[in-house]
């Protein structure tokens, strides 16, 4: 089984009055130095392996990264190179570009525009404009498009202009996609990757305000991923473009700024596993995406008022992390899943209807799933901004779950 | 592309004059192994880019155009539109818009829905197998047309003893190409076997041409332990990605997408191959009918688009399910070449395909066969097509109008088959087929674990788990878990 190396990100500040810093040993930094490409581990995680290698992250005091270049204070060297997600998400798609040439992009705008989000920025310039393909607009089209590239051994990556976008696609998706690899006995394999960004944004209006990971959730033979950090959009993104298997690639719209720093070396993250931000005792948080952020500003706040909570990026929304996230409830007996999902048949329905199963005996209190309503997203900001789990509910429901 | 519209328009001051009008129809670059000399064929290679430079100052979209050819290689013909525009019109004024120079008139015109006669169809034999007087066709050898004509009678032969075999409900389903034989076996005998196709349901006489067994169709319809689908997907929804033969896919249409998409990756890689897929008239109402056939023009893919017009879907006639020309017109929207073919008259079909495929493989397009021809059987065994239409018609097309017959009197007229080749095809067939059948039934099912694999390239820890549960409950309750499944 191959060993996980989830190498950290440097950019994070500490505080002073911080007494629960898990400061990993600088051994950590030196072993990244070396050129290491994480592998993707198994679904069966080893014990022994893990407590050796898998180190707890730093804590992250800010809920959004972009102003922690001030205080590197505690990383000697800095390595690594500074850059914005959709940079970063640029950067693991290039070098999959030129690490094989079968991989290829398709969607709208794409190719000269460089793409909505500027993912695609300059690819088209480098790799011509045949692998990086500007397509009419039709969503199922050009997802029926990759899938039938995809059949004939190429790798496409196929880009939804907006999430929301996506299910006009579903019928491929859905009916191929997820299945054709099963019902060709094994003959076709569909090693897609479907990317774009959804969530809540800035009063961008219902349409383009979608949450598609709850209705996509169901499709067997996908998997699901959402990325939180130019760290892991880009590892996620090389893993995705790796993968045999179909993947769909979630980023968030107003997560496309984010400022990091993310090491020189190469490094692929594994699409089954979540990632620890912030190891703690009281309670569980389990969150993705911009609620990680959110979550982290509440972390803060938390942390003054004396609570010590563990905040877990669950990343892998199909399948769901259960040995992490089933560790951690060992660990603190409490859980609180944070998302931006609806709360019908969202990811956080799915995740409490998981961990019941499994850790129902681990649980003091049931589990609390903070969602956003069950209404389209307004336009009016005031209303957006009540529909999105804010940093003073999640403070409040730890408060009560941890009475 | 416009540059087709304004082939086609001349093509049709050449249909009053000439002969072999089907075939000019179709065949457009000098490449083309035509006998015929029109000035039409000769046309100017290349415009020079300067051309349209100096012509376009807001250059923007042509800057996007040319810079597509240089990636795509694509034929200069495409350049051609600008000097038909300028130089045909009557009207000497033109007015510039996104999209390329547009004549303009004074005149309120609306473009009528439909010309007043309909495309014609291409033809090579008659009803009786006699090929029709100024028939120009690709000529087919003894040996291809021997091999074409037994699998149509293989395919017939298949047809009627599977339906018979799910009427005695030993197999859950099936569907039958009966009157489609001659599209089927035709277009595939014109394709070479890298091309890759991708059928509807109705088209497993492809598949039987390119060497699929009548074992192989048999264990696929019983869902045994030598299908290669693994018994996971309904009968005739055979795949085969040795025989180059994509998995059928019950939802309509939605292999057109996927066309383009196997025809982009075959243009990346170089090969001199071309993606064909199929459809049927009802296919057409889908949205990706349109986006496919959008999308194969807009990319310059290699795809043969081949609808086989049967005049049925399920129980909705065409007149309820389009109001235009039938299907061939709607190439010309979007700027494909299409041809309308009768698809019962398997040299013609074979003469359309043969040609399409140099087409789209050397000019790097896509073509649109319309293949008129009419489903005798049912829409499949959950259907009863006396319901909605009359028995007579049913029967005149399977006997009248049959195109097995039809083929057979021209391959026999030839002096290349005979009674008694007949006769043991026929036999020989009929008992290779009931020895499968009697093979496949007794064979296992696909094990428990088929269940599980393959959903994922390996298996994720919840598929274990819940593969671990099923065994468990099989184990407490032996009984109820079907005998002939191993475990």
């Amino acid at each position: 089984m191959a060993t996980l190396f989830q190498g950290l990100p440097s950019s994070t500040a500490f505080s002073s009055s911080n007494k629960f810093n898990h400061a990993p040993a600088p051994t950590s930094f030196s072993e990244r130095k070396s050129s290491i490409v994480t592998v993707r581990s198994d679904a069966r995680w080893s014990p022994v392996l893990n407590s050796a290698t898998h180190k707890p992250q730093r804590l992250i005091t800010n809920a959004v990264a972009t102003k922690a270049d001030s205080s590197l204070a505690s990383t000697s060297s800095k390595p690594g190179h500074e850059l914005l997600l959709f940079e970063a998400l640029r950067e693991g798609l290039e070098e999959e570009m030129e690490r094989d040439p079968c991989v290829c992009v398709m969607g709208e705008d794409v190719g000269h525009y460089g793409g909505s989000y500027k993912v695609t920025k300059g690819l088209a310039t480098k790799f011509g404009d045949l692998r990086v393909l500007d397509t009419p607009i039709a969503e199922n089209s050009f997802t029926g498009m990759g899938i039938g590239a995809a059949m004939t051994g190429l790798r496409p990556i196929i880009e939804g202009m907006n999430m929301g976008f996506l299910l006009l696609a579903f019928n491929q998706i859905s009916n191929n996609c997820g299945m054709l690899h099963y019902t060709s006995g094994g003959q076709f394999k569909i090693p897609v990757v479907i990317r774009g960004p959804g969530g809540v944004g800035r009063q961008l209006g219902a349409e383009h305000s979608q949450r598609l990971e709850s209705y996509f959730q169901s499709i067997p033979g996908i998997q699901m991923v959402a990325c939180s950090t130019p760290y892991n959009a880009k590892g996620l993104m090389k893993a995705a473009i790796r993968s045999e298997n179909p993947v769909i690639l979630f980023e968030h719209v107003l997560l496309y700024n984010l400022k990091d720093r993310i090491p020189d070396e190469e490094y692929v993250l594994s699409l089954e596993e979540a990632e620890m931000v912030r190891p703690g005792e009281h309670v569980t948080i389990l969150t993705y995406s911009r609620m990680r952020y959110h979550v982290m500003q509440a972390a803060k706040t938390l942390v003054n008022k004396g609570y010590d909570p563990e905040v877990i990026d669950i990343r892998s929304l199909k399948p769901f992390d259960l040995h992490t996230i089933g560790k951690s409830v060992k660990k603190t007996h409490r859980v609180l899943i944070v998302e931006e999902c609806m709360r019908t048949g969202g990811i956080g329905a799915s995740l409490t209807a998981a961990i019941t199963e499994n850790f129902n005996d681990d649980l003091d209190a049931p589990i609390v799933c903070l969602s956003s309503q069950d209404v389209p997203t307004p336009y009016a900001g005031t209303l957006e901004e009540w529909t999105v789990v804010q940093p003073a509910q999640i403070v409040t429901a730890v408060e009560q779950l941890c009475q | 592309m416009a540059s087709s519209w304004s082939l086609i328009r001349r093509s049709r001051t050449l249909i009053h004059h000439k002969k072999k009008l089907a075939f000019l129809g179709i065949g457009s670059a000098p490449t083309f192994s035509s006998s015929c000399s029109s000035p039409f064929m000769k046309r100017p290679c290349a415009a020079s880019a300067a051309y349209i430079n100096n012509n376009y100052s807001s250059a923007h979209h042509h800057f996007r155009f040319l810079r597509r050819f240089e990636s795509t290689k694509a034929e200069a013909a495409q350049l051609e539109l600008q000097h038909y525009v300028t130089d045909d019109d009557d009207n000497n004024q033109v007015i510039d818009f996104p999209g390329g120079k547009v004549a303009f008139t004074s005149e309120m015109r609306f473009v009528s829905e439909s010309i007043q006669k309909r495309v014609p169809c291409y033809r090579v034999l008659d009803d009786n197998g006699m090929p029709m007087k100024y028939s120009n066709y690709v000529q087919i050898s003894k040996e291809m047309a021997v091999k074409m004509y037994s699998d149509m009678v293989t395919l017939q032969t298949m047809d009627s003893i599977f339906y018979e075999v799910q009427r005695q409900g030993r197999i859950s389903f099936y569907l039958t190409s009966m009157g489609e034989e001659a599209v089927n076996i035709a277009s595939a005998a014109a394709l070479s076997f890298d091309d890759i196709i991708l059928p509807q349901y109705r088209e497993p006489g492809v598949l039987l041409w390119r060497g699929f067994t009548l074992q192989q169709f048999v264990d696929q319809l019983f869902g045994n332990t030598s299908d290669l689908g693994k018994g996971r997907q309904m009968p005739i929804h055979y795949g085969s990605n040795k025989h180059n033969y994509f998995t059928v896919s019950s939802p309509i249409a939605t292999q057109l997408p996927q066309a383009v998409g196997a025809a982009y990756s075959l243009k990346i890689d170089g090969k001199s191959a071309c993606a064909v897929t199929y459809c049927g008239d009802g296919g057409t109402s889908e949205g990706d009918f349109h986006a496919g056939l959008n999308f194969a023009a807009v990319m310059d893919a290699p795809v043969i688009f081949i609808c086989r017009n049967n005049g049925w879907a399920i129980s909705t006639p065409v007149e309820e399910q389009f109001r235009s020309d039938g299907v061939v017109v709607k190439g010309q929207a979007y700027g494909i070449w299409s041809i309308r073919v009768d698809g019962n008259d398997a040299l013609a079909v074979y003469s359309a395909v043969h040609t399409a495929r140099e087409i789209a493989i050397k000019e790097k397009r896509p073509v649109l066969i319309e293949a008129l021809t009419y489903r005798v059987g049912h829409h499949s065994t959950s259907d009863d097509s006396t319901k909605y239409r009359p028995i007579d018609e049913i029967e005149y097309w399977k006997m009248e109008r049959n195109p097995v017959n039809r083929f057979k009197r021209w391959v026999e007229r030839n002096g290349w088959w005979s009674d008694h080749n007949e006769s043991e095809l026929r036999s020989s067939v009929r008992k290779q087929l009931m020895q499968a059948i009697q093979v496949a039934e007794k064979a296992q099912k696909p094990q428990l674990s088929d269940l599980f694999n393959d959903v994922y390239d390996r298996l994720p820890s919840n598929l274990e788990e819940q593969e671990r549960l099923l065994r468990e409950i099989v184990k407490k309750h032996p009984e109820d878990y079907p005998s002939d499944v191993p475990l």
